[in-house]
């Protein structure tokens, strides 16, 4: 029972890390029907942002444990968002008229020019965050012991992501972002500002991509240049799982692939662990592509 | 012009057959190894180049090869290059069963299972999957091929063994190019609906493009395996097929001449920069973004093919 | 006798009724029309001819035989062939290319024939290029055999998929909007165009906006309001019909 909860909860924390980057895959892919194959690697850069932002400032003497979090999490949120911008202008932007598969070749440059250039900045080997970063409180829930941890990721992710939703929901830019996905040329013809909206997106995504790197280095410890890619292809599975374009899809698609993935190692083999995530994958392209809470939606002849 | 072309073509034969004697060990392995890549690249571009599948698993077709080759011949001891057959049609099984449930997804959709697939390839190999792959060191041991009872070992003998199939590649894929099949896979490139509506069995030519490049890289898995004598899952990971797509893509979407350039280019080109061997990837990154910007054709493009348009109607040889 | 006889056909979009219990016939070497407001379904129609949609309800069926599950390419090899609202042509190919698509049903080579090449492919292969010069003559088109099907004027791009759907050998051809984006000139042309399939014994189906030439054209005339049959019978009969001047004439005329 309690090696179940201790999958749980690891499964959950993980899932949660998953669903963040999955919801900029979705976001992308909502507005501009393009798989952004650099968001892993935006994620990634997250992850290393952080490392080299703690240890250059040394903040983690000044501000106490929370503190340090909160800091390092406000700096690379808005320096992750500021990539994911200028990856938009570069890389994007001139294809918007360009046949749709031609943006997604220069989204996989992308993402090779960012991981390459991690390795040749940080080198190929895994880097390690300091692991006295965060106290190793162990608190019991249900009478179980469950590192604090989890718990916090768990939290701080289901806050960004219930924070988002409603931002959408909610608010006239919200409103403007669910228009252009619809149909972006009855939005342009709505007064709305496509290009702005579009921005917003590659800065929303990747901040929350950054965001899920930094607690990807809190919780696991190590980085290494190549994670991006098996994080993205895990979060885009996600999105997919989730239905694509469709953000409470992203956040439950998460969760469901975190369990999928921890239960799968636990209880089937550990060794296959990464193989669990492409078989649903592929699974769930072959049998609902539209995934679970996606609608079906029939192509135009 | 056509005749200008057909002697750049002669030239670049004459001088590539006559290299080994003028190059030493290290730079004829070099041509051997793109010499691979040529004949591998040409097998992605039957798939992403004529039918425009965005396929980024061809790695997995190559390992199906190599590793058949490698487990009958190191348990059997049958003869290397009397297995290319089998590796081929092994790996053309196994891509007529993978390929059969995808081979309606979508662009990019496609692009992701098939990366998926390739990983799954790696991760089962690595796992020493029916306990014959050898886990993560591979197999080693292979034997040296023969032919006609001389035994291959040197670089230029393999040389002039690679670059025989490449050869036989080039003549038979130009072929296929310039005919009803290339055509029908061309059409589905343009657009899928269009073409089934011009009575093109779309799902059957697409599954027969990715049948006929899985055989093709199985080949090449059997030379690779020749060549190397030990094989591991990690000569088979995602990104030797990224590797391929970006030849193709680079060197010209269904072109010959472009996908052999490209080859030259990533793979050869790098070899004589090797100081900035760590940067080559960064820049092939950047590349990729600017080609799509700039010259989404790639280098190379194809040519219209030529017919006799005088009613005596035989396709006329323009590569 | 009847070539082509739609029966309840019904096909729903979400809560969309695209097409409502539509039935109607096509007399074999006729020439009808579908015609009808935007947005009445014609085209989905169509679509569910080809096999690119499935109906929902109903049958359809060709020459005796319910084509209604077939796929779109098994659909062309029994004799249906269409043109598309939207051109669909291959682009970056040559007009003649694009009239060798249409022939490949009419084949057979495959891809071990392709690489070897044994003289009945070549032979094969010359008998196809003969007939799509001739569709392409037949067309007018034959200048342009080597120029992409991007650069062709607009007209002659509509002219180049008709071409194309005639290479095919159908019985029935199915044209969806031939005049749109002509002339009076072009137009002109096309009806003459349209005369002369029917009398190479080719039944033809079409959709089309210009009255003028629906009503020069067809025999036989079926109308559509927001997917039902409102309507069927000769020019003359559609032109009278107070229903049909209510609902597409009327407005059109204004």
């Amino acid at each position: 029972m309690e090696f179940f909860f201790q999958q749980l909860t690891n499964g959950l924390a993980v899932g949660g890390i998953y669903a963040l980057i999955a919801l900029g895959y979705t976001m992308v892919y909502g507005v501009l029907k393009l798989i952004n194959f650099a968001h892993g690697d935006l994620f990634m850069i997250g992850a290393y942002l952080g490392l080299t932002l703690l240890t250059a400032l040394g903040l983690a003497d000044r501000l106490g444990p929370f503190g340090v979090i909160a800091a390092l999490a406000a700096m690379v949120l808005v320096l992750v968002a500021i990539l994911g911008v200028l990856l938009e202008r570069v890389a994007y932007r001139p294809l918007r008229q360009a046949h749709r598969l031609s943006a997604v070749v220069s989204a996989l440059g992308a993402s090779i020019f960012f991981q390459n250039i991690v390795m040749i900045v940080y080198g190929a080997k895994f880097l390690v965050y300091p692991h006295d970063l965060l106290p190793r409180t162990v608190v019991h829930l249900f009478g179980m012991p469950v590192p604090l941890i989890r718990i916090l990721i768990l939290v701080a992710s289901v806050v960004m992501m219930v924070a988002l939703y409603t931002f959408i929901q909610r608010t006239k830019i919200g409103t403007a972002i669910r228009a252009a996905a619809i149909d972006q040329g009855a939005a342009r013809l709505m007064g709305i500002n496509v290009d702005r909206v579009i921005a917003l997106v590659f800065v929303i995504g990747p901040a929350l991509g950054g965001a899920a790197g930094l607690m990807v280095g809190v919780y696991y410890g190590q980085i290494n240049f190549t994670m991006g890619w098996i994080y993205g292809l895990k979060a885009f599975t996600a999105a997919i799982l989730g239905g694509i374009g469709n953000i409470p899809g992203a956040m439950v698609g998460g969760l469901l692939l975190g369990l999928i993935e921890a239960f799968a190692a636990a209880y089937l083999s550990i060794a296959w662990k990464d193989a669990f995530a492409f078989c649903v994958l592929i699974l769930i392209l072959i049998v609902r592509p539209t995934g679970l809470l996606g609608e079906r939606v029939a192509e135009k002849v | 012009m056509k005749n200008k072309r057909w002697i750049v073509y002669l030239v670049f034969t004459a001088l590539l057959m006559a290299s080994p004697a003028m190059l030493n060990r290290y730079w004829t392995d070099v041509l051997n190894v793109v010499g691979l890549y040529v004949m591998l690249a040409l097998s992605l571009n039957i798939i992403l180049g004529h039918c425009g599948m965005f396929h980024m698993g061809h790695a997995a077709f190559y390992a199906v090869g190599a590793y058949t080759t490698a487990i009958l011949n190191t348990t059997c001891n049958l003869p290397v290059l009397w297995l290319m057959p089998v590796s081929g049609l092994l790996a053309g099984l196994f891509a007529l069963v993978i390929a059969r449930p995808i081979i309606h997804l979508r662009g990019d959709y496609l692009l992701i299972v098939t990366i998926g697939f390739v990983e799954i390839v790696r991760i089962a190999l690595i796992n020493n999957v029916f306990g014959i792959t050898g886990g993560a060191n591979g197999i080693f041991g292979i034997d040296r091929p023969t032919v006609f009872g001389m035994k291959i070992r040197t670089p230029a003998q393999f040389f002039y063994l690679i670059w025989f199939f490449v050869a036989v590649t080039i003549f038979l894929f130009h072929k296929l190019e310039h005919s009803r099949f290339g055509r029908a896979l061309n059409y589905i490139r343009e657009d899928d609906v269009a073409a089934a509506g011009s009575g093109i069995d779309t799902a059957h030519y697409k599954l027969i493009a990715f049948v006929i490049g899985a055989v093709w890289a199985g080949f090449c898995g059997t030379l690779f395996a020749a060549k190397m004598t030990i094989i591991a899952p990690e000569s088979f990971n995602f990104w030797e097929s990224v590797l391929l797509f970006m030849i193709v893509l680079l060197g010209g979407r269904g072109s010959i001449p472009g996908v052999i350039l490209g080859t030259f280019l990533v793979i050869g080109l790098p070899e004589l920069f090797r100081q900035f061997a760590t940067a080559r990837m960064l820049v092939f990154g950047a590349v990729m973004i600017g080609m799509m910007i700039f010259r989404p054709e790639g280098i190379l493009p194809p040519q219209p093919r030529a017919y006799r348009l005088d009613g005596s109607a035989e396709p006329e040889e323009a590569a | 006798m009847t070539l082509l006889h739609l029966e309840h056909l019904t096909k729903r979009f979400g809560g969309l009724m695209a097409v409502n219990n539509v039935s109607f016939d096509v007399p074999a070497g006729s020439i009808v029309g579908l015609i009808g407001p935007n947005g009445a379904g014609k085209t989905t129609v169509f679509n569910l001819i080809t096999g690119n949609y499935r109906a929902d309800n109903g049958q359809i069926v060709f020459d005796g035989r319910p084509i209604g599950s077939l796929p779109t390419h098994r659909i062309v090899a029994l004799g249906v062939a269409r043109t598309f609202q939207t051109i669909r042509l291959f682009q970056k190919l040559t007009a003649l290319e694009n009239v060798l698509a249409g022939c490949h049903c009419r084949m057979k080579s495959g891809s071990i024939a392709a690489m070897f090449q044994p003289p009945w492919q070549r032979a094969e292969e010359a008998r196809a290029l003969d007939k799509a010069l001739a569709e392409l003559r037949f067309v007018k088109l034959e200048n342009q055999a080597m120029n992409l099907a991007e650069n062709l004027s607009y007209g002659n791009q509509r002219l180049l998929e008709v071409a194309r759907a005639l290479a095919t050998e159908p019985r029935l051809i199915i044209l969806d909007e031939p005049a749109g984006g002509m002339n009076d000139q072009e137009t002109a042309r096309l009806i003459d165009t349209i005369r002369q399939i029917q009398a190479r014994g080719v039944t033809v189906l079409l959709i089309e906006h210009d009255m003028s030439l629906v009503m020069k054209a067809c025999e036989k005339i079926v109308v559509l309001e927001n997917g039902a049959k409102i309507a069927e019978g000769g020019p003359r009969e559609i032109q009278a019909n107070p229903r049909v001047i209510e609902a597409y004439l009327g407005t059109e005329e204004e």
